[in-house]
């Protein structure tokens, strides 16, 4: 299983490094995870536009002028789980709903109406609002009319995942939050969720159950970005070598200081956040970066094509949103409010392709 | 230190003992080499000129025997003779190769991959001879093999690290060691597979027809050393354009003014 | 007898085991893998394993190789 280093070896780690080691990372034909240290590292924020250039050649090169377009539903935001930073953590007063089968297909069909082939069904970690069952019956009635369905839920396990592939679900995205076990420790009071291994051992459990594609991503804000940024290294390259036939992607939530909301322990800005894409594109030039409406539309129209290669668009984040345009019970408030017509205009006119299907599941094993 | 199936070897070099010209010659070059795995060939005694029994020449120090399975044009040929290896040698190291091309001795991808997933587990330690395939090391690297052996070029061509650019993706890929075997020529070409990340090389031709095979097999065993610290020490990379050794800080122009 | 010996006919006169076969060959025992009818025969069987009409026998050393 995949052990990372102590969170303070890899403080230590990015510590280490200095100008001349940033500029042999940025050369570096294979680069190594002590390259990606040296970029993310202090030394390397002296490098961010020969880090935006490297990188916007590399996805140039390997994903051409595209962008994925994608849009989430939130299924429910029941949660057994006590996380400090959460606006679904269990002890929050807010309005909790989780969508009937009917309700989940109503919520899909109107994203399906906007032109999305992606979704990305979300929810808090209740097992008894949403389980495999329930996801099994929701991926059954949209399979055939979405490309690609991810899932954002509480981990599980490989059976019910393979469960859930056979179902129509090709994707699994779990977020580690904060590989800073200590940290991890703090924030996370009660719940399955505080349970630090069995929810680092969950990707490589999407990808034995045949997922096509894993994502993996930390909270930005928790704790020291860039060893956080250090640790998803170690992982994808960890997951690379064992399951060589996923695809991998990695998001990058960011927690910005918002009245009402959970103060960011640690902060990080646009320009860190900008550094973490550079240098994980330049260490993994076949990894998907994800940048959703969390960041405000300029930010999202500005990094469009430097290293992020997937954009949410015209999300809702509280269960039925999209229906009632209610945004009670919300798990954050987003900082892009374009439609995707409004996004996919952007994109074309920066001269790139909006893509909203990259796949079909004609293709797709529906049973072995 | 390079591991393979749980034993150590402090010499990345692995040699072949075909085509010398003297079973002393073998010897003294093998012993200059420093090597620890050798490898050795099944054939039927020739009875009516029998050769003197390589093992007892090779006895007097330890080496790792690796018996190939030359000549098997299947894998159920390659079984066999795998087989017979294990029963003369008494270990189940091997190298497994399946040629079914007489004249070119590349290696057959399909048997290979099934003799593999059959010999691993008839408890064998199997290191895979193959052309440099990334998904095909995967693929034998799944069925269990203990390493993967991609060729360099041709088998006896001396050509040196064609396929370099497919073996630089093995190498990032497999968690297994990567050795490269067939078509190294040269010292150099040794020590340009170790400066790649190659994790051992095997040479025979070079060394055994060399005019002086002694002295060749020194300059080989130099050669991995010198590549194996190059690569750990960090290569720079080649660049198609010229570039300065003192980079000017931020005079590239990409556009980062929408940031906060 | 006859048999078959690494490919070759060979008539045998007076010898019923294989390590009869060996010392008449002048064939050291350790150096040597033998495959009868293609079975692999152990070393320790070579007293008692007896030779009989028309088996096909190889005898298997190891050379140097790559």
């Amino acid at each position: 299983m995949f052990k990372p280093p102590e969170f303070k070896q890899l403080i230590a780690e990015t510590q280490n490094t200095s100008s001349s080691d940033v500029e042999r990372a940025l050369t570096a034909a294979r680069p190594t995870i002590h390259d990606l240290a040296a970029l993310i590292s202090t030394a390397g924020e002296a490098y961010l536009p020969q880090m935006a250039r490297r990188s916007t050649e590399i996805t140039l090169a390997r994903f051409g002028r595209t962008t994925q377009l994608y849009a989430p539903i939130y299924l429910s935001n029941y949660c057994t789980n006590r996380c400090v930073y959460c606006g679904f953590s269990a002890d929050n007063l807010i309005k909790r709903k989780c969508l009937t089968i009917d309700e989940a297909e109503k919520e899909a069909m109107i994203l399906h109406n906007r032109g999305f082939q992606h979704i990305l069904l979300v929810s808090g970690e209740a097992e008894s609002a949403v389980d495999v069952e329930y996801m099994e019956a929701i991926a059954l009635r949209l399979r055939d009319k979405f490309a690609a369905i991810s899932i954002e839920i509480q981990p599980m396990s490989e059976e019910h995942y393979h469960r859930l592939f056979l179902a129509g679900i090709t994707a699994v995205a779990v977020y580690q939050e904060t590989y800073d076990r200590k940290m991890y420790k703090e924030v996370h009071l009660s719940g399955k969720k505080s349970d630090f291994d069995y929810r680092l051992e969950t990707p490589a459990r999407g990808a034995k159950a045949g997922m096509r594609e894993v994502g993996i991503g930390p909270l930005l804000g928790l704790s020291d970005w860039r060893a956080e940024g250090l640790a998803i290294g170690y992982h994808l390259d960890w997951l690379r070598k064992e399951f060589w036939q996923t695809a991998f992607t990695v998001s990058f939530p960011r927690m910005r200081p918002a009245a009402g909301e959970f103060e960011p322990l640690h902060i990080v800005s646009e320009k860190n956040l900008s550094q973490l894409i550079f240098a994980l594109r330049i260490f993994d030039q076949d990894v998907g970066l994800l940048v959703s409406t969390r960041e405000e539309a300029r930010y999202r129209d500005g990094m469009l094509g430097l290293g992020p290669t997937r954009y949410s668009a015209g999300s809702c984040t509280a269960p039925g949103g999209y229906g009632s345009n209610n945004t009670d019970g919300e798990q954050f408030s987003v900082g892009d409010h374009r439609s995707l017509e409004e996004v996919s205009t952007m994109i074309r006119n920066k001269g790139f392709d909006p893509v909203c299907k990259d796949w079909d599941k004609e293709f797709q094993v529906k049973s072995l | 230190m390079l591991r393979i199936a749980g034993t150590e070897f402090s010499s990345r070099l692995f040699l072949g003992t075909g085509k010398f010209s003297s079973s002393d010659v073998m010897a003294k070059a093998i012993e200059a080499s420093d090597c620890q795995m050798v490898t050795v060939a099944l054939r039927r005694v020739d009875l009516t000129n029998p050769e003197d029994d390589i093992m007892s020449t090779l006895a007097k120090r330890e080496y790792t025997f690796l018996p190939n399975t030359s000549g098997a044009r299947d894998a159920k040929e390659a079984i066999r003779l795998a087989h017979l290896a294990r029963a003369a040698s008494g270990t189940s190291w091997l190298k497994l190769e399946v040629t079914p091309d007489p004249r070119t001795l590349l290696p057959d991808p399909v048997e290979t991959l099934k003799a593999t997933e059959t010999l691993v587990k008839d408890g064998f330690i199997v290191l895979p001879y193959m052309n440099a395939d990334p998904i095909l090391a995967l693929k034998l690297q799944d069925v269990g093999a203990a390493a993967v052996m991609p060729l360099g070029s041709p088998i006896g061509t001396n050509q040196g690290v064609l396929t370099d650019s497919m073996i630089e993706i093995i190498i990032d890929q497999a968690k297994v060691p990567v050795v490269v075997d067939a078509g190294i020529g040269a010292p150099s070409h040794a020590a340009y597979a170790m400066e790649m990340g190659a994790d051992a090389v095997l040479v025979n031709t070079a060394i055994s027809v060399a005019g002086d095979p002694v002295a060749m097999a020194r300059a080989f065993a130099q050669a991995v050393e010198a590549g194996r610290t190059a690569y750990v020490a960090g290569m720079g990379q080649r660049n198609k354009q010229a570039s300065a050794s003192s980079p000017e800080k931020g005079n590239l122009s990409a556009d980062l003014g929408f940031l906060e | 007898m006859n048999i078959t010996l690494n490919g070759q006919p060979k008539m045998l006169n007076c010898i019923a085991t294989l390590s009869e076969l060996l010392e008449e060959l002048a064939l050291n025992p350790d150096t040597v893998v033998i495959e009868l009818n293609t079975e692999i025969i152990q070393p320790d069987a070579y007293d008692t394993q007896t030779l009989n009409e028309a088996d096909s026998l190889e005898i298997i050393q190891f050379v140097g190789g790559g």
